[in-house]
C-alpha cells in the first residue's frame, strides 16, 4: 500500500522517466511532462511561412519543447528546396515537410537522402485559386444554387473551357504550385485530371512536369504565390495558407476550390529529420515527437477553442508574419471564396482529430502512385514496393512509444490513438472523382484513374508509351 | 587706468582662445558631419550672429529645408500609390512601425530573461536532485530582433572589409611599384570588378561550404559567406586607388630612397606607404560603400541573417505593416551606409594630416 495518493505510471523507461517525473512534480510547473535522457538537446528546425507550421509554434511557444527538455530554434526558410537541403546537410535538425519530400527523397527524386518521420503535422489546408480574369471565364460554365452562388465543390470541367480558350489564342495556361513533390502538386494534378484536364507527365530526361500538358505546372515559392499571379506571370495556383485568403483579401484572385474538398481529409505536411539523425538520438526523437503531439493536441482541443491563440501567435513576424485576419479565416474554420462568399469548412486545418498525427503507411503509398502516376518515378514498382517505401519513410513505432509516455503522463487520452492500427487506413473514396483508394493495392489504384500513367506505360521523349 | 586697461586683456585672450579651439576642431566636426555646429558654436563663444546666419543657413537650415521637403512629399504622394498591400506607408506609420520594432526588441529581451530564468530554475533543481553534472548553460534560442540584425550586418560588412582589405592592399602596392605585375593583374580586375554580387553568391556559397567545414559559433557559416561576396565586389576600389596612390609616388623620393639603398620593406613603410594613404583612404572609402549596399544584396538572396534577411522575410509576411517596415529597414541602411562614410572619411581626414606631417 505504497503511494496510493497518487497513480503511479507503468514502469517503462523507468530510470530517466521516474527521475523526470520526480522532478516534474517537484518544480510544481504547469505541465509535468517528464523529461527523456535527450542524446543533443540544442536543436534546430526549418519551416515555411505557412499556417501548417503552427505545432511548431506553437511547441515553441508553450514551452513543450523546454518541458521534453529541448532547446529548439525556429527558422523560417526561403523556400522548400533550401529547407530539405538544410535537413540533408544537417544545418537543420529536422523542419516542417510537405508530405511528398522526405518520400522522394528516399526513393532519389530529386536527391537523395535516406528522410523518416515519425509525426504527420496536418490534415487539409490547401486550396485551388485562379485569378480574376480567369474566375469571370469560369463563371459561365458554373453550376450556381438559388442564391446565386456557384454550387460547390467547383470541378475543373469549368476550367477546361477556358484552357481551351487560352489554347485557342496560342496562350499557355500557366499555374503555380510550391514543389515538384509537394502535396500541392499532385492535389492540383488530381482535381484537374478529375475534370478532364491533362497537367502533363515528368520523365527521367524531362523534369519539367509538362510532357503533353493541357496546363503548364511550374514551380513558385508559396508566399510569393499572390505576387506572381498578381504579376501575371501564372493564371492560379495551389497553395497552402494564408496565401489562397490573401488572394481574396488582395482582391487579386478567387479561391475555386479547397483541398478538402479534392480527398477528404488528406494528409498534408510531415515532420521531416534523417534517419541518421534519428538513429543516433533516440531519445530526442521522441522527445520531440511527444512535444509535437501535445502541440497538434492544443491546436484542436475543444473544438479549436485555442485556435484564435494560436492565430495570435502565428500571426508574429518570426512566424507566418500575415495580417492575423487573413490567417484567421482559414484558421478558425471557415473560408472565404470569392469576396463576401464566406463558407464554413470546419475541418479546413486538422491538426489531431481523426489521428491526424499518425504517420499512416496508406498516405505515404498515395504519395507514391502520384509520383507514379505523372512520371515521377519512371518504372511499374510492384505493390510490395509500395509498402516497402513507405515503412523506410514512416515511423508509426516511434510515434506510438512517444504517445505512450504521454499517455502514462496524463497529458493525453487513450483514445486519441489508433494502437492497433497496421498503418493502413480503411479504403476511402472521398475524393472528388469518386475513386476508392486503398493503400494496400496500389498498382490497381493507379490502373483505375482515368488520366495518367498505368501499368507498363512510360514516357519516352514527349509521347506515353504502352508496355507492348 | 592701468587696472582698466589690463582687465580686459585676459578676456579677449581666451576669447581667441576659445575661436582658435573652435576653429581647429571645425575641419573634424564637418568631417563627423556636424559641421553646423561650427557657426552655432561661434555665437555661443560671443561672436556676431549675423556673420555666421549665412553659414548656419548653408549648413543647417537648406538640409533641413532638404528633409523638410522630402517628407512632406512622401506624405503627399505615398497614400496615393495602391498596392496589393494597401497604400504605400507615410512617413507616419514608418515611425509608428519603428517603435513597434523597438517594442519588439524590448519584449524579445523580456523573453530571452525569462528563458535565462527557467534555464536557472532547471539548473537549480538538477543540483538540488544531486544531478549537477546534467546542468548545462544554453543559448536564447528566441528569433532575433530587428536590432541584432542590423548588428550582424555590421559585423559581416566589417568582416568582409576587412578581408577586402588584406587582400587589396598588398596586391595594389604591388602593382603600383612593378609594372610587369600591373600589366598581369589589370585584365583581372577589369574583368571580374563589374561581377554582380549575386552572380558570386553561388560559386561563394559552394566553395565556402566545403573549405570551411568546422564552422565556429563567433563565425557562423552564412557570416562567412556574406562577408566574402562583400570581400569579392568591394575590394576593387582600394586595390585600383592603393595601385595609383603607389605609382604616382614623387620620383625624386624614390630616386633619394635608391641613393640611400633602402630595403624593400623600408622602402614601403616609410616612403611609398605614407605618400599613397590619401589614395588608400579614398579607394578603402569607396570599398566600403560599395561593400554596405552588396551586403544587402547578398543576405537577401542567400537568406542569411541581417538586415537583407529581415526585408525579405517581411516581404514574404505580406502582412499590412510589411511594407512600413521594409521602409524603416531601407531608411537604416541609408543612415548606416552615410555613417561608416563618414567614418572612414574623419579616419581619411586624420590620417591625411599626419601625412602633411
Amino acid at each position: 500500500m505504497t503511494a496510493t495518493t497518487r497513480p503511479t505510471p507503468p514502469r517503462r523507461r523507468l530510470k530517466p522517466l521516474l527521475a523526470g517525473l520526480a522532478l516534474g512534480l517537484l518544480a510544481s510547473t504547469a505541465s509535468n511532462a517528464a523529461m527523456l535522457d535527450v542524446e543533443k538537446d540544442e536543436l534546430k528546425f526549418g519551416f515555411i511561412k505557412l499556417t501548417d507550421m503552427a505545432p511548431l509554434a506553437i511547441a515553441y511557444e508553450l514551452g513543450y519543447f523546454e518541458d521534453e527538455g529541448l532547446y529548439v530554434t525556429l527558422e523560417p526558410q526561403a523556400n522548400w528546396k533550401v529547407l530539405l537541403d538544410g535537413v540533408i546537410t544537417g544545418t537543420l535538425d529536422g523542419a516542417h515537410m510537405l508530405a511528398g519530400q522526405p518520400l522522394a527523397a528516399t526513393i532519389g527524386y530529386g536527391t537523395k537522402a535516406h528522410i523518416v518521420t515519425p509525426f504527420s503535422m496536418d490534415l487539409n489546408g490547401n486550396g485551388i485559386t485562379v485569378s480574376n480574369a480567369v474566375w469571370e471565364l469560369m463563371k459561365p460554365h458554373l453550376e450556381m444554387d438559388a442564391e446565386g452562388k456557384p454550387v460547390h465543390p467547383i470541378s475543373a470541367a469549368a476550367l477546361k473551357p477556358v484552357i481551351d480558350e487560352f489554347d485557342a489564342e496560342g496562350r499557355p495556361f500557366n499555374l503555380g504550385m510550391v514543389f515538384p513533390v509537394s502535396t500541392h502538386n499532385y492535389e492540383l494534378r488530381y482535381w484537374l485530371a478529375a475534370g478532364g484536364v491533362n497537367p502533363g507527365y515528368y520523365s527521367p530526361e524531362d523534369v519539367s512536369g509538362q510532357i503533353a500538358a493541357d496546363a503548364y505546372l511550374s514551380v513558385t515559392p508559396p508566399p510569393q504565390m499572390p505576387a506572381t499571379l498578381e504579376a501575371g506571370t501564372i493564371d492560379g495556383y495551389a497553395v497552402g495558407e494564408p496565401w489562397n485568403q490573401a488572394a481574396v483579401f488582395k482582391k487579386i484572385g478567387v479561391p475555386v476550390i479547397t483541398d478538402y474538398d479534392i480527398w477528404k481529409n488528406n494528409p498534408e505536411k510531415v515532420f521531416g529529420m534523417t534517419a541518421e539523425f534519428t538513429e543516433a538520438n533516440p531519445n530526442t526523437t521522441l522527445a520531440i515527437t511527444k512535444a509535437l503531439i501535445r502541440a497538434a493536441k492544443w491546436l484542436d482541443e475543444n473544438d479549436n477553442a485555442n485556435r484564435q491563440e494560436a492565430v495570435e501567435i502565428l500571426s508574429r513576424s518570426e512566424y507566418v508574419g500575415a495580417d492575423a485576419e487573413v490567417i484567421a479565416a482559414s484558421m478558425t474554420g471557415t473560408f472565404e471564396f470569392e469576396a463576401g462568399d464566406v463558407r464554413d469548412v470546419p475541418d479546413f486545418n486538422v491538426f489531431y482529430r481523426y489521428f491526424a498525427t499518425y504517420p499512416y503507411y496508406s498516405d505515404a503509398v498515395w504519395y507514391l502512385t502520384q509520383m507514379r502516376r505523372w512520371g515521377q518515378i519512371a518504372e511499374d514498382q510492384p505493390d510490395s514496393w509500395y509498402d516497402e517505401v513507405a515503412k523506410s519513410v514512416y515511423k508509426p513505432e516511434i510515434y506510438l512509444e512517444a504517445a505512450r509516455l504521454l499517455v502514462e503522463e496524463g497529458l493525453v487520452d487513450e483514445a486519441d490513438f489508433p494502437w492497433d492500427s497496421a498503418g493502413y487506413r480503411e479504403p476511402t473514396a472521398e475524393f472528388i472523382d469518386g475513386v476508392t483508394y486503398d493503400g494496400t493495392k496500389p498498382n490497381a489504384y493507379i490502373d483505375s484513374l482515368e488520366i495518367g500513367l498505368k501499368t507498363g506505360d512510360s514516357v519516352v521523349g514527349a509521347e506515353v508509351v504502352a508496355a507492348n | 587706468m592701468t587696472l582698466a586697461s589690463e582687465a580686459p586683456a585676459p578676456a579677449t585672450e581666451r576669447r581667441q582662445k576659445l575661436f582658435t579651439a573652435i576653429n581647429r576642431s571645425a575641419a573634424w566636426l564637418s568631417a563627423l558631419g556636424f559641421g553646423w555646429l561650427v557657426p552655432l558654436l561661434r555665437i555661443a563663444a560671443g561672436d556676431d550672429p549675423r556673420e555666421q546666419m549665412g553659414e548656419l543657413r548653408d549648413s543647417l537650415l537648406f538640409p533641413l529645408m532638404g528633409i523638410a521637403a522630402f517628407l512632406l512629399a512622401w506624405a503627399i504622394f505615398a497614400p496615393q500609390v495602391q498596392t496589393s498591400l494597401g497604400a504605400i506607408p507615410g512617413p507616419a506609420q514608418v515611425w509608428e512601425q519603428a517603435g513597434s520594432l523597438w517594442q519588439d526588441h524590448v519584449a524579445e529581451r523580456q523573453k530571452e530573461a525569462d528563458f535565462y530564468v527557467r534555464q536557472d530554475e532547471r539548473n537549480a533543481e538538477l543540483i538540488a536532485d544531486d544531478r549537477a553534472d546534467d546542468v548545462k548553460w544554453r543559448a536564447y534560442t528566441g528569433k532575433p530582433t530587428y536590432l541584432d540584425q542590423i548588428v550582424t550586418s555590421l559585423k559581416t560588412v566589417g568582416l568582409g572589409f576587412l578581408i577586402a582589405t588584406i587582400i587589396a592592399v598588398p596586391l595594389g602596392i604591388a602593382s603600383g611599384l612593378s609594372r610587369p605585375f600591373n600589366g598581369a593583374l589589370n585584365p583581372l580586375v577589369q574583368l571580374f570588378k563589374p561581377v554582380s554580387p549575386l552572380a558570386w553568391l553561388p560559386i561563394v556559397t559552394m566553395v565556402v561550404s566545403a573549405l570551411y567545414v568546422d564552422a565556429s559559433d563567433a563565425f557562423p557559416k552564412a557570416l562567412v559567406i556574406s562577408a566574402v561576396t562583400v570581400t569579392l565586389c568591394s575590394l576593387w576600389p582600394t586595390l585600383i586607388n592603393t595601385a595609383l596612390g603607389v605609382a604616382s609616388i614623387d620620383k625624386d623620393l624614390v630616386n633619394v630612397g635608391k641613393v640611400l639603398q633602402l630595403s624593400t620593406p623600408t622602402t614601403i613603410t616609410k616612403l611609398v606607404l605614407p605618400s599613397a594613404l590619401p589614395l588608400i583612404f579614398t579607394g578603402l572609402r569607396l570599398s566600403l560603400g560599395v561593400g554596405w549596399m552588396v551586403l544587402i544584396a547578398a543576405e537577401m538572396l542567400a537568406q542569411n541573417p541581417g538586415l537583407g534577411k529581415f526585408v525579405w522575410d517581411e516581404f514574404q509576411n505580406g502582412s499590412s505593416t510589411s511594407l512600413a517596415r521594409i521602409i524603416v529597414a531601407v531608411l537604416t541602411i541609408g543612415i548606416i551606409g552615410f555613417l561608416l562614410d563618414r567614418v572612414m572619411f574623419t579616419l581619411q581626414t586624420a590620417f591625411t594630416f599626419s601625412g602633411k606631417r
